[in-house]
């Protein structure tokens, strides 16, 4: 079976700066998959490429379709899911509307039964649900944006980061709900910088280095690397201690 | 000062003030979903007012067809742009809304047009027509600039006022015309005569600013056009396109311009370029509220007409330059509130 989604010799670039050169990386049904790497080796970039934020040279395959020609509400539409880093709410509306929102391009009478089910999987999110999006905690925030992907029933989901800048209490909750996504047959691409704690749930992994992946394998070969060992794992303490 | 003219310079400043409300509604509404800074307001007010005296009058409007033409023009992008991927459904749907949809409503006018139709019809005929060029015209003209900066949104909105103007005197001609009133009589109370006409503007205004408040409050895609206004890139995650938000953006604005017009042009002769003075206000009162803020723009839209009415009665020939100059302390306390130039963000 191909897998889900699949990238060939991916290239993009801001302007005649390429920030990611020939990557090539591919997901398969139920699986997680992890891209570790430091601050600004192109993660990010190559997420949104991905999503089709950012023009991308090269191949890239979703469920067996070409991606190239799709904005990024076709990609939505068809179940590839992002959860961006700086998580884009809108922060001027109620967590309910966020959520009802991520569900725009589903069947109404599917999108309740969505929300129960975000509800079930996050449940500080139905006790705020009324409270509007701006003045949620960070954690909360983290929590309905990717309660708002999910709403939108993707087959894959993608998180940038989705444990920056957050307790780790609240890390390893969302950590563990990851590893439930995999389970209720959602895939997950999963880029983080605590390395430790993502190549811990996950099942495959790359490592990028400058723009290129110089590493890629079973997460747990790529966990007990030496070379990883030292650069990612060494002092990435945070949140993985509670995993 | 005698407390009957004070009553009703004030009556007269609602009147006006409520049409400013709605179009400067319409505005913020249009900058706050796609960043443009609608000037051709003032000419869906026109078409509206006009393209309803004419039919009125029993003559066509020249309005119906350019919705056509601009109908064709919009199906012509819409070939263009899908060329590499052109599949059966995506142009049948668009000849049917940008080619057949025009051709039905110029049809109408046409048969209508030769017959003095009665006040309804001639309402409907001309909210569709210009509804249909508001739409057509986001097609043309701002939604391949989507991406661009604000101004140069802003520039392609003078360019579009301009062409829209000109059209304008081409279809109606030089000469001012008026429109029967939608609902005749009056009856007075206390010192105060209210027309029917004026409560109508009242009725419509209030009716509109209540089906916006629960078309933006309760249904899905008046939140998702809120959404649009709040984040562009987290309503494309949640898969809300950013054309359709402002088609629909463009819709409420061209409909909310005609019929301004039409509740106007009973009231007022309007001309071919009343349209652009008239935008203008409710620009000022959208100024007012910063361009996001509806409540606030309402209340300066009534505070604009009602100092609109008391400058005409005292000094008739600044009472443009007096409504004007409200802006100046707006954006002065405006400026020394944020000192800082925000950089356009997108």
């Amino acid at each position: 079976m191909s897998a889900l989604l699949s990238v060939t010799d991916a290239h993009v670039a801001y302007g005649k700066v390429e920030a990611v050169r020939s990557v090539s990386l591919e997901v398969g049904a139920n699986e997680i998959v992890t891209i570790v790497g430091a601050n600004g080796a192109g993660k990010t970039t190559l997420l949104s490429a991905i999503m089709g934020i950012l023009p991308l040279k090269g191949r890239v395959a979703f469920a067996g379709q070409d991606l190239a020609r799709l904005d990024i509400e076709d990609r939505v539409a068809m179940g590839l899911g992002l959860v961006p880093e700086h998580r884009e709410l809108f922060v001027t509306m109620n967590v309910e509307d966020n959520l009802e929102l991520g569900a725009f391009r589903i069947e109404r009478s599917r999108a309740k039964s969505s929300i129960e089910r975000v509800y079930t999987l996050f449940p500080r999110l139905k006790e705020r649900r009324k409270q509007l999006a701006g003045t949620l905690s960070g954690g909360e925030q983290q929590m309905l944006a990717m309660g708002r992907a999910l709403m939108g029933e993707p087959k894959l989901l993608m998180l940038d980061e989705p444990s920056l800048g957050l307790a780790p209490i609240i890390v390893a909750d969302i950590f563990r709900i990851v590893t439930e996504l995999r389970t209720s047959g959602v895939s997950v691409l999963l880029v983080e910088q605590n390395a430790q704690a993502a190549l811990k749930i996950a099942d495959q992994a790359y490592v990028m280095e400058l723009g290129e992946f110089v590493l890629s394998g079973k997460a747990s070969d790529i966990a007990a690397n030496e070379r990883v060992a030292a650069s990612y794992l060494g002092f990435q303490h945070e949140g993985a201690s509670v995993i | 000062m005698n407390t009957t003219i004070m009553l009703f310079l004030v009556q007269d400043g609602i009147t006006n003030g409520a049409i400013y409300a709605l179009l400067g509604l319409a505005l913020v509404l249009v900058f706050a979903v796609t960043r443009v800074i609608l000037i051709p307001q003032g000419e869906f007010v026109t078409y509206g007012a006009l393209t309803y005296a004419s039919l009125a009058a029993g003559q066509m409007p020249g309005t119906a067809k350019l919705a056509l033409a601009l109908g064709i023009g919009a199906f012509a992008f819409d070939l263009f742009v899908a060329r590499k991927a052109l599949h059966g459904r995506l142009v049948v749907r668009s000849f049917i809304t940008n080619i057949v949809l025009p051709s039905i409503v110029l049809a109408l006018t046409i048969y209508f047009a030769a017959q003095k139709p009665p006040v309804a019809v001639c309402i409907a005929l001309s909210l569709v027509i210009v509804a249909m060029i508001g739409v057509y015209l986001y097609r043309i003209a701002f939604q391949p600039l989507a991406h661009t900066s604000v101004l140069v949104l802003l520039i392609a909105s003078v360019g579009v006022h301009l062409a829209l103007q000109g059209l304008g005197l081409l279809f109606f001609g030089a000469e001012g015309q008026r429109g029967p009133a939608v609902l005749s009589g009056a009856f007075t109370a206390g010192a105060l005569r209210f027309t029917g006409q004026s409560i109508t503007v009242y009725a419509i205004t209030i009716a509109f600013i209540v089906g916006l408040w629960l078309f933006f409050g309760l249904t899905l895609y008046g939140k998702a056009l809120r959404a649009t206004a709040v984040n562009r890139l987290g309503a494309r995650l949640a898969g809300i396109r950013t054309t359709l938000s402002g088609q629909i953006a463009f819709l409420l604005a061209s409909v909310i311009g005609a019929l301004s017009g039409i509740m106007i042009v009973p009231i007022t002769t309007l001309y071919y370029d009343s349209g652009f003075l008239i935008g203008l206000k409710g620009f000022v009162a959208a100024i007012i509220g910063g361009l996001v803020s509806y409540p606030l723009t309402a209340v300066a839209a009534l505070v604009v007409g009602i100092v609109e009415a008391f400058s005409s009665f005292y000094a008739s020939n600044y009472k443009e330059v007096i409504v004007f100059m409200l802006l100046i302390p707006v954006l002065l306390l405006r400026s020394l509130a944020a000192p800082a130039v925000e950089e356009e963000k997108d």
